[in-house]
């Protein structure tokens, strides 16, 4: 389903070098993943909610720059003088801004009558949500895969030993300037109430902050987080196109990225998401020929769940995240 | 106590699996219906329920109730979101299909009679379940649901690459046939439940005999989960649901009672699976995804958590609910096309041309609107949101509701 395009590409010389590769586009996976989980863990640590219908927001988001890019040419068309990657650039930050919009209609829609009640319930409704938004937009994109059109098309950058595509590179880049904009967002006023919020309530809310804007600011960047990780994974060395199970199914391997790095901790999604892409690279690049043919099609894949399961055993909290104070 | 159904007066009387005469003669009068009446066809408006394709429904009804008493025993009872039922149901029809399929040139198979897999798939489940309950009673709350889900898509790739086993990936496999044989023994079996014939004198179709076959099931492992509610495995579960840590200073012990939980959970997904693989006679390896799962976490929200008749309503529910929006798109294609007072009203909702606009389309392949089985994705998902929302307790808390409504009537209170 989600069949990585493999680069056609010579054996490397050494392993040093073999090794630099596969960290290399390890790093670039695992950057994706970052983004998704970031947005998971932002939505979790201020409203409690475990959003699973990140897949599907990651997807829609996907389609909506699809469709900006390469149906309306938006705003491109108004921007004959600027350069195609900016041009590219602007239609994406429209997508992500569509979708948070979205994101807000969601929270607001759905999970703001729901505050208060059990988790059970919660988890259920988000799932609904995946399986409303996932069939809606799979109707919108079709039957054909929507290419993304993006400037930078396959080419790749050669780095001697190391052979980087340069979405790859791009994908890195934009995932650091997120999080420098997430952790510039934690200083503003309303981050600042943000994590009042997530650290207690009650508390915030008798400082005069309103928790339920709170909420619904959290799901915006949630779901826009969620876009720029789907817009990513649809791009050339992950896919060729927007489809929406492949792109749900990378959401679904950011769940054990969120879940290594402890779901409340904000760097440690982070730390999962790289974690989670290199384990998965590395699994793909060494445990294959022989002795590993017992491993079967598709380890790669399900290997991050089975990292996350030897966590859980030994930090049933994961690595960074807060131990859960249970009282009578 | 004639006339004051609710006062008890003993211990044995209040935890009695039927407390009143009405519901007794209730519950008489319901398998009645479900075993004779629906099958002969003789309640007049009601007559089409016996019908071949809706006796086949009726049956995955069956199926579906079974898988979702045994998440009822684990998340309804003892609290604990499980993601992973679709990975026990699948290790359930794999263990029935190398029990009592056939083996093939690629396939094991061993050809052993029904009385010996079905049981076996539940052990087997069962065991797996127990398994897993270390790693599962040391997380909670959402870590469980990701564990659990992670469980999901490991079975996956376990069922694809074991070829020998599951059939493989593209090809899947033959599941064993419903029927009873003592032991391997040539020709007739000695009961039939997937092919015409006479049964106490009475012409039955095959797929009324597998209908009755897995009603008999169903009510047994009904009054089962309602019984193990009752006993002191139930109530610790109930226990650990409401407070783990209270149930812990009162001497439940929490884990050992959570990987029974897992135990007897699984072994209900076990027997489900097995007999949904029978039923369904051949499956892929895919088959057994997340959204089996959801289905059935759907199910238990959908019915009213927490309770064994919420369960089997909601098993009905969501199991009829894609037949139910299919008849009801193409009464709307027919009324549009038909002409009439409500014509234009219905051609709003359905496209039934290329060029026709609408929220449905009866057109199959490519079309503008959404086609039926998108519709039934997407209604299926409203329906779990306005359910959540606006009748947490499910359609037993409606049931509740109109009781409550009825017992005082025609005073408000």
């Amino acid at each position: 389903m989600t069949a990585l395009i493999v680069f056609a590409q010579v054996e490397p010389a050494t392993a040093v070098d073999k090794f630099a590769d596969a960290t290399a586009s390890g790093l670039a996976l695992g950057a994706i993943y970052a983004l998704l989980a970031l947005g998971l863990v932002l939505i979790y640590k201020a409203t409690q909610v475990l959003n699973f219908a990140h897949g599907a927001l990651a997807a829609l988001g996907a389609y909506f720059a699809a469709y900006f890019v390469v149906t309306l040419n938006f705003p491109g068309r108004y921007l004959e003088a600027v350069p195609l990657t900016m041009q590219w650039a602007l239609s994406a930050l429209f997508a992500v801004v569509l979708t948070a919009a979205v994101g807000y209609l969601v929270e607001r829609l759905t999970i703001q009558p729901m505050i208060g009640e059990p988790l059970f319930a919660v988890v259920m409704i988000t799932i609904a949500l995946d399986i409303i938004i996932r069939t809606l937009t799979n109707d919108l994109i079709g039957q054909a895969t929507r290419s993304l059109a993006s400037p930078w098309g396959t080419d790749v950058v050669d780095f001697g030993a190391v052979t980087i595509a340069k979405t790859e590179i791009a994908t890195i880049v934009v995932t650091l300037v997120t999080l420098a904009l997430v952790a510039w967002f934690f200083r503003t006023r309303i981050g600042v109430a943000m994590r009042a919020t997530a650290f207690d309530q009650e508390a915030a809310m008798a400082q005069g902050i309103n928790a339920g804007r709170i909420f619904a600011i959290a799901w915006m960047i949630g779901a826009g987080l969620a876009a720029l990780g789907g817009i990513f994974s649809s791009l050339f060395p992950r896919s060729g196109g927007v489809t929406v199970d492949q792109t749900a199914f990378f959401a679904f391997r950011a769940l054990p990225a969120v879940i290594i790095g402890g779901l409340d901790s904000i760097s440690g999604a982070v730390l999962g998401g790289f974690i989670v892409g290199l384990a998965e690279v590395y699994a793909g690049a060494y445990l294959i020929g022989e002795t590993w043919s017992f491993l079967g099609v598709g380890f790669s894949r399900i290997w991050p769940y089975l990292v996350m399961m030897i966590v859980l055993l030994v930090r049933p909290y994961g690595l960074f995240g807060t131990e859960e104070i249970r009282r009578v | 106590m004639r006339g004051r159904p609710h006062l008890y007066v003993s211990y044995e009387a209040e935890q009695a699996l039927v407390p009143t005469w009405t519901q007794r003669i209730g519950i008489v009068v319901l398998v009645v219906f479900l075993a004779v009446l629906i099958p002969l066809q003789v309640v007049p408006g009601l007559k089409f329920l016996g019908d071949s394709d809706w006796m086949t429904l009726l049956g995955l009804v069956a199926i579906f109730a079974i898988g979702a008493l045994g998440l009822h025993i684990l998340s309804g009872l003892g609290g604990q979101v499980s993601l992973g039922h679709a990975f026990f149901m699948g290790l359930g029809a794999y263990t029935a299909a190398v029990l009592g399929g056939e083996s093939g040139s690629s396939l094991f198979g061993m050809g052993l009679p029904i009385w010996v897999w079905l049981p076996a798939a539940g052990v087997v489940a069962a065991i797996a379940g127990a398994l897993v309950a270390p790693t599962a009673v040391r997380v909670r709350g959402i870590y469980l649901a990701i564990v659990t889900l992670g469980l999901v898509f490991i079975g996956e790739w376990l069922f694809i690459n074991l070829g020998r086993v599951t059939g493989g990936s593209q090809s899947g496999r033959r599941f064993p046939d419903l029927e009873l044989r003592m032991w391997g023994e040539e020709g007739e079996p000695l009961l039939d439940f997937t092919s015409d014939g006479k049964w106490f004198g009475v012409e039955l179709t095959g797929e009324v005999k597998t209908y009755l076959l897995l009603l008999a099931l169903v009510i047994i492992f009904a009054v089962l989960a309602k019984n193990i509610q009752r006993t002191r495995v139930g109530r610790a579960f109930m226990a650990i649901r409401d407070r783990d840590v209270a149930a812990e200073v009162m001497g439940v012990a929490e884990a050992k009672n959570k990987a029974i939980a897992f135990a007897i959970s699984s072994f209900y997904a076990g027997v489900c699976g097995a007999l949904w693989a029978a039923f369904i006679g051949r499956l892929i390896p895919e088959g057994f995804s997340l959204f089996l799962s959801v289905q059935f976490l759907a199910i238990l929200l959908i019915g009213g958590l927490g309770t064994v008749t919420g369960t089997l309503l909601g098993a009905a529910f969501v199991t009829l609910l894609p037949r139910i929006v299919e008849d009801f798109t193409e009464l709307l294609g027919s009324t549009a096309e038909g002409g009439g007072l409500f014509a234009p009203i219905a051609d709003l909702f359905v496209a039934t041309g290329l060029e026709d606009g609408g929220l449905i389309s009866t057109l199959p392949g490519t079309s503008p609107g959404l086609t039926i089985f998108q519709m039934n994705l997407i209604l299926y998902g409203l329906l779990l949101v306005v359910f959540l929302i606006f009748e947490p307790l499910g359609l037993f808390g409606i049931w509740i509701r109109i009781k409550n409504y009825w017992k005082s009537w025609p005073f408000t209170y």
